[in-house]
Order: structure tokens, then C-alpha cells, then sequence
């Protein structure tokens, strides 16, 4: 199967003209089912100024099976794991919804959107995305922190 | 003085109270026949098509095998008796006029058995009892066997073949059981053709081809009514919903289409076989295939395939998939296709057997079994549950039974056990476990100081140190009754519980012993001149066993939520007699293997009492549960 011809498309599109605020690479010029990703924390969000590395996998069934999303850099969000794996939930990455037509440019896109707007409902993190509907201000002082200590931001008030 | 908050002990301690509580039984408040009379009265005997002597000759029968059966031995004094009873039975039945009524109650259910049991050498005693005779002619070669073996016939239950029952017989034997229900199984050919016949007939009602309609039908989870009613409504919304275009011109075929690249692999030769549905999403034959093998191998999934397409919902149809997948795939597919179809009706259920295939076909509503308890048995002989698909656990209604497993599984003995033997501290409620010293207690924890006899402060003491001889104060009557509570409670539970687990483990001993038996059956063919089909007297006699092990097991775990009343009495009257009846024919497995040809009218008969003690425990228990009569400790 072309998986490889698809994969080194997406790539080569990823890199000609990127998405707002994300840098994609290959972790190792001879594998390509394994990217690094940076990502530019969003504008209007508490992890602006910060950039967060991301490990994106791809599954050798490429683009029949969906690939997998984690950040290397630590980050204090609801939707990610505050753990060593980084992981993340995303429903369009999740089996019976990930559709072989989908792109990884929209999954990153996606990815990057969630820092902006955190989804509470579906959160892995449930104590983070509780200070954040309950606390928001005391969540963003947390994120900014930690944006600051790990993803090299500023850090701003 | 001592306090501990998770003695090793313990343990050892729960054994012992296991010990105990098994030779614990609750006292009985009234003598037998005030509760056999209760029962009668209970029960309100409507006799309706038994005359008055036939009730009396039943009578005689009632007075025989409730007083006979639960001795071990004296099947043959009871049947001499018997036979000695029969010319005066009317005089007789007239002393006990409840349990003639009672017995009359039970009437139809024993008519059945009669029939379908064969047990019985009743020629003896049957007078005029055409219908059956011509049964029990039949089996001619039985009698004889009998008659040489061992004169001893059953007539307790020859007693039911007399008094001309035979024209009720007809009405009787087609009439159900009251825990009985009405189910049907449904082999996989069953279930494709009452699927196919459903998407046919909203295919000509709707004008849609049934490959749609069947998408449709799954959308609506096979609500005919509503499905047709909806799309009436509005046909556009509702083919959107279900994931189907509404454009059903196209055939569908694959086509090489100039300039094309598939979005998935990109590849773009100028020979790429492409399909598109209807939603004109185009990729290549090779990984629109490998895309749908994945969903159905993988992802076990047939009913709910959407277009590769991306944001795309419509649904991947039959035809599509004929047209692109391999054979075996089909097969696979049209499996899961049927798995959805039983799944998504509330009146179709999987046989929970292992390996099985058939599916169970049964009206009963979830809502209905607050009132019922819907036992089917499947194509493949397993006896299972139709509300929670559990192994049959008649007369225990689905919800008590999810209540006791859970609360057996809880290892809520341990909970009751900690409440039952220790105590916890009046002000900080540790919980506490004396092992040895005086009555002065000091919290570890809280340094509360208290008396462990009274629980009440130790400052209220004065000067009777270590003797606790006060009983009035509040403080410490209030605890005490709390530990005395949880103390029954406990005790209670071990009760049930020891008595379900012991059923549970004696049909496995019983099936065990069997097994054994089995073996040496043939053995006994050559030495006893038994053919194979008069041996199989013994498999009968097991499967009995089992089966009313099982309806005792269960019995117990729904007394444990029975509230104490008449009713209840009544009960545990015919789980007695049921218990005793299995203890009698489990014991016959006992006997040396040399020894069953000769045993085998009474093992038949004893087998024939067993079923008829469990159809009388199971009739009684499910009128209560249909009629809502029972009252239980517990809100379900």
C-alpha cells in the first residue's frame, strides 16, 4: 500500500507552506513515521510565547489507522497528560472516527486549536479541567507558570 | 486494654463464624400444620374443574408425599401405605381439608408431569383411565422391569393417574406454567430471513432498493412504525440522518477516471480503478478495499460504515460492498450485519453459551421484570435468563439477583464481619478490636477514653472499675444495640449465603459423582440386561438434580430479601419439601453402581417428586411475583 508515497506528501506540503505557528520534521531523516512537531502557543491563550515540542507517530497502516499526538514539553492543559507520555485525546484520532482522507495538517491545526480552547468535557487531566471552569484565573497563572518554566516563554501577566 | 485498627486475625475469626452460623437456623414461630393450613388459606383454592371426589382422592395423595418425603427411606412403607389409604381416602382427605384444596391448586402442573414423566407403573391403581393408559402400555417393558426388580411401585404418584383425570389432562397439559414464558429460538438462517423479509417489505412500502432500506431500518434500530412514519414526514432529513444520499439512480461500478488521484494513497496512474458513492467521494478500488477490510476485520464493524471521506457520513451499503470485497469478507459481513440486528431488538437475545449461535427470540420487556422472571432455553440446551442473560436463576427476579452477586462479591462478608466483632470509638470512630485486657479503653487515636462493655465514657464509671455493671446510661445503649444489630444482620447473610453456596457446590458434586456413574453405566447394561435407553433413567435423574440445585440456590438468595409474612412461610414450606426431595434422590447416587438397576423405580420416582416439588416452589413464587404479593426488606 502507498502509505509512503502519502506520508512524503503530506510532509512535503506540511513543510512548503505550514500551518499557522507549527514546524513539523522528521525526528530521524530515515523514518518516516515519526515527526517532531513545534508548536507556537496561541496569541490569545496562557501558553503564548511558549514552544512546545510534539512527538507525532504514525501506525505503519498510515492512513488507515489514525496516528498518535504527545508532547514532549511539559504543559499544564486539560487535554493532556500530565505524566512523561504527554498524550492527548483527540476524538478524530480515535478509531472508529479517524477517516483515511483526513490530514495531519487538520489533526495539528486541531491540536494547536485545543491550547487556545481547552475541551473540559473530554479532558484527561479531570482536576486541571476543573480549576478551569471553576478557577479559570488560577489555571491561567498555572499555565502561563509552566509555559514559562518548560516551553521557554515569557512570562507574562 | 488494646486498640487495633486492621487485626491479622480476622480472618481466622470469619471462618469460625461461617462454622456457626451454618447450624444456625430461625426458629419456626408456628407448628407445621398451622402453616400448612395458612398456606391452604394463602392461597384461596379455587377448585374449578376437579370435583369433590377427585379432591379427595388427591388429598390422599397430598397427606401421602408431604408427610412421607421427607424421611430417607420409606418409600415402600409410604406406598404400602398408601395402598392400604386408598379405599378410604375420601373419609381420610375429609380431616385435612386444606391441604386437599392445596393440592387441588397444584393440579394442573402434577397432570403434566404425569404425562411427560413416564415414572409411573400405575396400572395397579389406575381405574378408568383410558387416555393414559394407552401411555402407560407403552411402556410395557418398564413395568416389568419394575414388577421384578422391586415391588415397589410408586404409587404416590400413581395416586395421580386416578380419580379420571384424564379429560382435564388435555386441558392442563397445554396450558403454561406461570413461570413459564413464551420464546422462540432463532437459528442464524432464522434471523437473516426475518431480517431480509423486514428490509423487503419497507422497501416496497417506502420505493427505496432494499439495500437503502436496510441502512434505513438499522438507522432506526429496526422500528418499522417509527421509520415509516418518520420518512413519510420528511424524506430527505431522515435519508440524511441515516447516512444515504437521496440520488438512487447509479449503479454502482468501478471506473477509471482520467486526471484522478486518490486522496488516500496518492497515487494517480492512468489505469486506477476509482469508486465513489453516491456522495461522489472518489479513491481508488485498492484502498476504498483495504479501508473496509479493516472496518469489518479489525474494527468488527458492518452496519455503520461511513464514506472513507473525510467530515463524509453516508453509509457504506451492501451492494457497495459486494462489489468491492472478497467473499469470505461478506460472509463476515453479513454476520456482523446480523450481530447489530439482534442487538439493536429489545426482543431478540444471544444465547450467552459459548460457541453457540442461535439467538432467543422472547417478548418480555425490561420494564416487565419487576414481575417476572423470563427463563428460556435455547436450541443448544442452556437454560439462561432473558432479562440479563445470566444462567437461569428462577425464582430470584434479574434485579435481586445483580443485588446478591453484587453483595457476595463485595466481600461484604469481610464488612459485616469487622461490624459484627469490633467496635468503633464513640468520638472518632476508629475501628477498634479488643483482643484481651480490661474494659478501659484509650482511642490510639483520639486518646477518647471508654468503657468497651457499655461504650459509654469511662468518667461516667466512678468507681466500678473493672466491672461494667451499668446498663441504663445512653451513651452506651445506643452502641450496644447498633453491635447487636449488625451482629443479626451478619448472621442473617451467612445463613443465605452458606446455604446457596452449598447448592452450588453439591450440583457440581452431584455432577461429578454422575460422571462417574456414567462410566460405569455401560457395565451395568451387559450385568443388569438394561438396554441403553433404560439406563438413561440415571442422566434424568441428574439433570433433575441440577436443575432443582439451581432453583435452590436461588431460592436462598431470594429469601435473603423476602420480609417475613405468611407468604414467606409458604416458601420455605416448598423449598423445604423441594430440599428434602433433592437431598432424597442425591443420596441414591450414593449407592454402589451394582445396586442402581435395582434402585431404579425409586430413583425414577424420586426424580418425578424432585420435578414436581420444583414446579409447585417455581408456580407458587411466580403467581406471588406476577400478581406483586411479595414483600421484600429491600427497595428494587
Amino acid at each position: 500500500m502507498g502509505s509512503q508515497k502519502r506520508i512524503a506528501k503530506e510532509l512535503a506540503e506540511l513543510t512548503e507552506s505550514p500551518p499557522d505557528g507549527i514546524i513539523v520534521e522528521l525526528a530521524n531523516e530515515s523514518n518516516l513515521y515519526e515527526w517532531k512537531v513545534f508548536m507556537d502557543g496561541p496569541e490569545d491563550s496562557p501558553y503564548h510565547k511558549g514552544r512546545f515540542e510534539l512527538k507525532l507517530t504514525l501506525p505503519t497502516e498510515y492512513p488507515f489507522k489514525p496516528p498518535t499526538v504527545s508532547f514532549v514539553t511539559k504543559i499544564y492543559h486539560p487535554n493532556v497528560t500530565n505524566d512523561d507520555k504527554g498524550s492527548m485525546c483527540l476524538g478524530m484520532l480515535k478509531a472508529d472516527e479517524w477517516k483515511p482522507s483526513s490530514r495531519l495538517s487538520a489533526v495539528l491545526e486541531f491540536a494547536r486549536s485545543l491550547l487556545g480552547e481547552p475541551m473540559p468535557d473530554d479532558a484527561v487531566e479531570g482536576r486541571i479541567a476543573e480549576q478551569y471552569r471553576e478557577d479559570r484565573k488560577r489555571y491561567e497563572e498555572i499555565a502561563r507558570e509552566w509555559t514559562r518554566k518548560y516551553a521557554g516563554g515569557a512570562a507574562s501577566s | 486494654m488494646t486498640s487495633l485498627s486492621a487485626p491479622k486475625e480476622r480472618l481466622n475469626r470469619r471462618v469460625e463464624i461461617h462454622q456457626v452460623s451454618t447450624h444456625t437456623v430461625p426458629p419456626f414461630t408456628t407448628p407445621p400444620t398451622t402453616r400448612k393450613r395458612k398456606a391452604a388459606l394463602a392461597a384461596s383454592p379455587t377448585p374449578t374443574t376437579a370435583t369433590q371426589s377427585r379432591s379427595r382422592s388427591r388429598a390422599a395423595t397430598a397427606t401421602e408425599s408431604s408427610s412421607a418425603s421427607p424421611d430417607t427411606k420409606p418409600v415402600r412403607k409410604r406406598q404400602k401405605k398408601t395402598k392400604a389409604q386408598l379405599p378410604g381416602s375420601g373419609a381420610e382427605s375429609d380431616l385435612d381439608t386444606p391441604k386437599s384444596e392445596k393440592e387441588v391448586l397444584e393440579l394442573p402442573v402434577e397432570e403434566r408431569l404425569k404425562a411427560t414423566d413416564l415414572v409411573t407403573p400405575a396400572s395397579t391403581t389406575m381405574e378408568s383411565d383410558d387416555d393414559f393408559m394407552s401411555i402407560a402400555s407403552s411402556a410395557d417393558d418398564f413395568l416389568g422391569t419394575q414388577g421384578s426388580d422391586d415391588e415397589s411401585l410408586g404409587e404416590d404418584f400413581g395416586d395421580d393417574f386416578d380419580g379420571g383425570f384424564s379429560k382435564d389432562k388435555d386441558i392442563f397439559s397445554n396450558e403454561q406454567k406461570p413461570y413459564e414464558v413464551d420464546f422462540k429460538v432463532l437459528t442464524p438462517e432464522d434471523i437473516e430471513r426475518e431480517q431480509n423479509l423486514q428490509v423487503n417489505e419497507v422497501s416496497s412500502i417506502l420505493g427505496l432498493p432494499p439495500e437503502s432500506s436496510a441502512i434505513l431500518l438499522r438507522f432506526g434500530r429496526w422500528n418499522r412504525e417509527k421509520l415509516i412514519e418518520s420518512y413519510m414526514d420528511h424524506p430527505d432529513k431522515t435519508l440524511e440522518e441515516a447516512g444515504l444520499g437521496t440520488n438512487f439512480d447509479t449503479t454502482p461500478k468501478t471506473e477509471v477516471v482520467p486526471g484522478f488521484m486518490c486522496d488516500i494513497c496518492c497515487e494517480d496512474g492512468d489505469d486506477l480503478q476509482t469508486y465513489a458513492m453516491r456522495c461522489g467521494h472518489r479513491f481508488c478500488v485498492d484502498c476504498y478495499r483495504h479501508y473496509l477490510e479493516q472496518k469489518i476485520r479489525e474494527e468488527g464493524e458492518a452496519a455503520r460504515i461511513q464514506c472513507p471521506g473525510n467530515d463524509c457520513h453516508m453509509i457504506v451499503d451492501s451492494k457497495t460492498l459486494n462489489l468491492l470485497v472478497t467473499d469470505d469478507l461478506k460472509d463476515r459481513y453479513r454476520t456482523l450485519l446480523m450481530r447489530t440486528y439482534v442487538d439493536d431488538k429489545e426482543n431478540l437475545k444471544w444465547c450467552p453459551a459459548p460457541n453457540c449461535e442461535y439467538a432467543v427470540d422472547c417478548h418480555v420487556k425490561q420494564r416487565e421484570l419487576q414481575r417476572i422472571v423470563p427463563t428460556v432455553q435455547c436450541g443448544c440446551k442452556h437454560c439462561f435468563c432473558f432479562g440479563c442473560t445470566l444462567n437461569d436463576h428462577q425464582p430470584a427476579p434479574c434485579k435481586l439477583v445483580k443485588m446478591w452477586l453484587q453483595k457476595c462479591e463485595d466481600d461484604s462478608e469481610t464488612a459485616n464481619w469487622i461490624s459484627a466483632n469490633t467496635k468503633e470509638c464513640p468520638r472518632c470512630h476508629s475501628t477498634i478490636e479488643k483482643n484481651g485486657g480490661c474494659n478501659h479503653m484509650t482511642c490510639r487515636k483520639c486518646k477518647h477514653e471508654f468503657c468497651w462493655m457499655c461504650m459509654g465514657l469511662w468518667s461516667e464509671h466512678g468507681t466500678s472499675w473493672y466491672n461494667c455493671n451499668r446498663f441504663e446510661e445512653k451513651s452506651g445503649s445506643e452502641a450496644r444495640s447498633e453491635q447487636a444489630r449488625s451482629r443479626a444482620s451478619l448472621e442473617r447473610y451467612l445463613h443465605y449465603y452458606n446455604r446457596y453456596a452449598n447448592h452450588e457446590q453439591s450440583a457440581k458434586l452431584d455432577k461429578d459423582l454422575y460422571l462417574k456413574t456414567e462410566k460405569k453405566m455401560t457395565s451395568l447394561q451387559s450385568s443388569s440386561g438394561l438396554s441403553w435407553i433404560e439406563v438413561q433413567f440415571l442422566d434424568t435423574a441428574s439433570q433433575a438434580l441440577q436443575q432443582c440445585r439451581q432453583t435452590l440456590k436461588w431460592t436462598y438468595a431470594f429469601a435473603y430479601y423476602l420480609a417475613r409474612n405468611n407468604l414467606t412461610e409458604i416458601f420455605e414450606d416448598n423449598q423445604k419439601d423441594l430440599e428434602m426431595a433433592v437431598e432424597n434422590l442425591s443420596e441414591m447416587f450414593d449407592n454402589p453402581v451394582a445396586e442402581l438397576a435395582r434402585l431404579k423405580v425409586d430413583i425414577l420416582d424420586k426424580t418425578a417428586y424432585c420435578n414436581k416439588r420444583r414446579v409447585i416452589l417455581l408456580s407458587d413464587t411466580a403467581e406471588n411475583l406476577k400478581n406483586g404479593v411479595w414483600q421484600f426488606n429491600v427497595e428494587w
